[in-house]
């Protein structure tokens, strides 16, 4: 039965690539959904759902090939990573799965797959097709991370020297004697910063790692999510989750408008040794002040004492930017080049105000730092207004991936619709 | 430093786009009318009711949100489940000693843990517990203020 399915399957992939040939002299090209699966974008993009895959689809990686890996959440059908190939027009078929383990990492480097659980990191050697060359074969890189019951999910990218990072989230909201309670102190510095809260760093070709063997690269990062290496400026940038619960914790310092507007979701550019402060500060984002927090004698009016990294860039608070993407490609036009890409998972800390997010917006940069401001690219994944602003949304966005060409790829861990977004207009 | 005056403008739009439950006023969810036709005979309940979806609006609606639904998948919902609708001793020990086990509502899973609320009053509590048993959707009979104190006295 297997061995009937792959040969179908391989005959399948003759075709398609007879079919890609053809495809490519009659000049047919991918197309947009008629409805642009949905999504508001610019003028001169569309988009396309690739594939349903009916999984919590969190972060995914393509090759150079265009073999598009998917990471669940959750495993499904026995499957934690997905397999999808491109049909000519640009829709995916799931064409296997493999990796008994949920997880949020998937990242692909120099001829192999890397994942993560919320414990382990692993990666798969892939063929000169940009196959795994044995799914059932996982290298434990990394092993024995530190997981609680919130910010489980440990991000994982790889920078041009061979050195991988790992997000390891801090399980609290802001380091309370007892966590996300109304007036509950922060613990004098915080033991949670040891194992957790920061950007760890291993070596990508080492197995069976451990802390020791790693370095706590930066510290102060409530929770990480989406990540990316900017190769402008050789520098990782990471997107935090901000702190949440001002309002609920200090009802007589912060108002809940003032609590869904604080603080920033902030971009940090990092190097070895950063702090960025958490849980001691958090950034506001009208004073553009970093602000000492209320759980560690902050009145919402105090800037921070001591000296902490200051964002790269700020953006709305809650909506949980989960994907990062620098794009290096050539087919959108020109001022996206080497910018980023954030994909805003959706807020859920805002109410009883409106939640917001549930798009992936841009963000210029300029020589390999952030330029100007950012602006919603892709909207709508909610499916209406009122349904970003009830939070009850059709699709949240997750993560982020360019393909060969130059399209985006976003998934959605909601429902598990992966979208590819491209550029048609003449260039 | 960069910080969009867009998204000032997106939110007030989406704001403006009129949330009944969440406009910005924040007005009192309203009991639903089957609970109103009985609160009519019931001035107690109706009472409670009333004070119940006060608590729920300072306290719960920041996680559980203005229609109980939650927002999966870090916060459950509170729509038919068998935590609200079940036992009323494990529904006030939620509320007073918080959840922090992992559980598994409409095939989702929940990890993160609910807080304790103990600094609610016995009377808060078993009004807010009255509303939410009575609203989403949701029915079944009050909380009673001896049955909150109850369950706050086997936690001391
Ligand atoms: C800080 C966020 C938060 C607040 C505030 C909060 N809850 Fe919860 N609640 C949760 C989370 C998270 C869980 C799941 C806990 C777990 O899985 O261990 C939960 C679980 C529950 C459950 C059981 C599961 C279900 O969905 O039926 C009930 C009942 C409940 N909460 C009621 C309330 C009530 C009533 C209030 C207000 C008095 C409240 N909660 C305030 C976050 C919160």
């Amino acid at each position: 039965m297997r061995s009937t399915y792959s040969r179908l399957l391989l005959g399948t992939a003759a075709l398609a690539g007879s079919a890609l040939l053809y495809a490519s002299q009659t000049n047919v090209r991918v197309a947009p959904d008629p409805d642009n699966a949905g999504l508001k974008l610019p003028a001169g993009f569309g988009a396309l759902k690739v594939a349903e895959t009916g999984g919590k689809a969190r972060h995914i990686a393509i090759t150079p090939q265009g073999t598009i890996y998917v990471k669940l959440n959750r495993v499904k059908d026995g499957k934690g990573i997905l397999v999808l190939h491109s049909q000519p027009n640009g829709k995916a078929t799931v064409t296997s799965g493999f990796g008994d383990y949920g997880g949020t990492g998937m990242y692909v480097k120099s001829g192999y797959l890397y994942a993560s659980s919320d414990h382990d990191v692993y990666r798969y050697k892939l063929d000169d097709r940009g196959e795994v060359v044995d799914p059932a074969k996982a290298e434990l890189l990394v092993r024995g991370l530190k997981v609680g019951s919130q910010h489980e999910s440990k991000s994982i990218v790889l920078d041009n020297d061979n050195n991988l990072y790992v997000n390891v989230g801090a399980y609290a909201n802001a380091c309370q004697e007892q966590d996300r309670t109304r007036g509950s102190k922060g613990i004098p510095n915080c033991p949670i910063l040891d194992s957790a809260g920061g950007i760890w760093q291993f070596k990508a070709s080492q197995l069976n790692q451990r802390y020791a063997q790693g370095t706590r690269y930066a510290t102060g990062l409530r929770n990480v999510v989406g990540l990316d290496w900017n190769p402008q400026d050789n520098q990782l940038f990471v997107m935090q989750h901000g702190r949440d619960q001002l309002h609920d914790n200090w009802p007589a310092l912060y108002t809940d408008q003032q609590s869904a507007t604080l603080p920033a979701e902030c971009m940090y550019a990092l190097s070895k040794g950063s702090n960025a402060g958490w849980p001691y500060i958090y950034y506001d984002p009208q004073r553009k002040e970093v602000m000492q927090g209320p759980e560690y004698g902050g009145d919402g009016k105090t800037a921070a004492k001591g000296d902490y990294l200051k964002p790269a860039a700020a953006y709305p608070a809650h909506m949980a930017p989960n994907g990062l993407l620098f794009y290096t490609g050539n087919m959108f036009p020109a001022k996206y080049r080497n910018g980023a890409f954030i994909a805003f998972h959706g807020s859920w800390n805002r109410a009883p105000e409106p939640q917001a997010g549930y798009m992936v917006a841009f963000q210029p940069f300029k020589d390999g730092k952030p330029s100007g401001q950012w602006e919603v690219f892709a909207d709508n994944f909610s499916g209406s207004a009122e349904k970003t602003a009830s939070g009850r949304a059709d699709h949240r966005p997750c993560g982020l991936a360019q393909g060969p060409d130059g399209s985006l790829y976003v998934s959605d861990d909601s429902k598990g619709t992966i979208y590819r977004i491209v550029y048609n207009a003449k260039k | 430093m960069i910080f969009s005056k867009q998204f000032f403008l997106g939110i007030a739009l989406v704001a403006g786009a009129g949330l009944t439950l969440q406009a910005q006023h924040r007005p009192i969810p309203k009991a639903p009318a089957k609970a109103a036709a009985k609160t009519a005979a019931d001035p107690a309940l109706a009472a409670s009711l009333t004070r119940g979806a006060v608590v729920y609006k300072n306290v719960c609606i920041t996680c559980h949100q203005a229609d109980g639904g939650g927002l999966p998948p870090i916060n459950p919902p509170l729509i038919k489940t068998q935590y609200v609708l079940g036992d009323k001793a494990r529904l006030s020990h939620i509320v007073l000693a918080g959840l922090a086990e992992p559980i598994e509502i409409d095939g989702e899973e929940y990890k993160q843990h609910m807080p304790a609320q103990a600094y609610l009053t016995d009377q808060q509590i078993a009004d807010v517990l009255t509303y939410v048993r009575n609203s989403f959707g949701n029915k079944a009979s009050a909380v009673q203020v001896a049955e909150v104190k109850a369950v706050r006295a086997t936690l001391k």
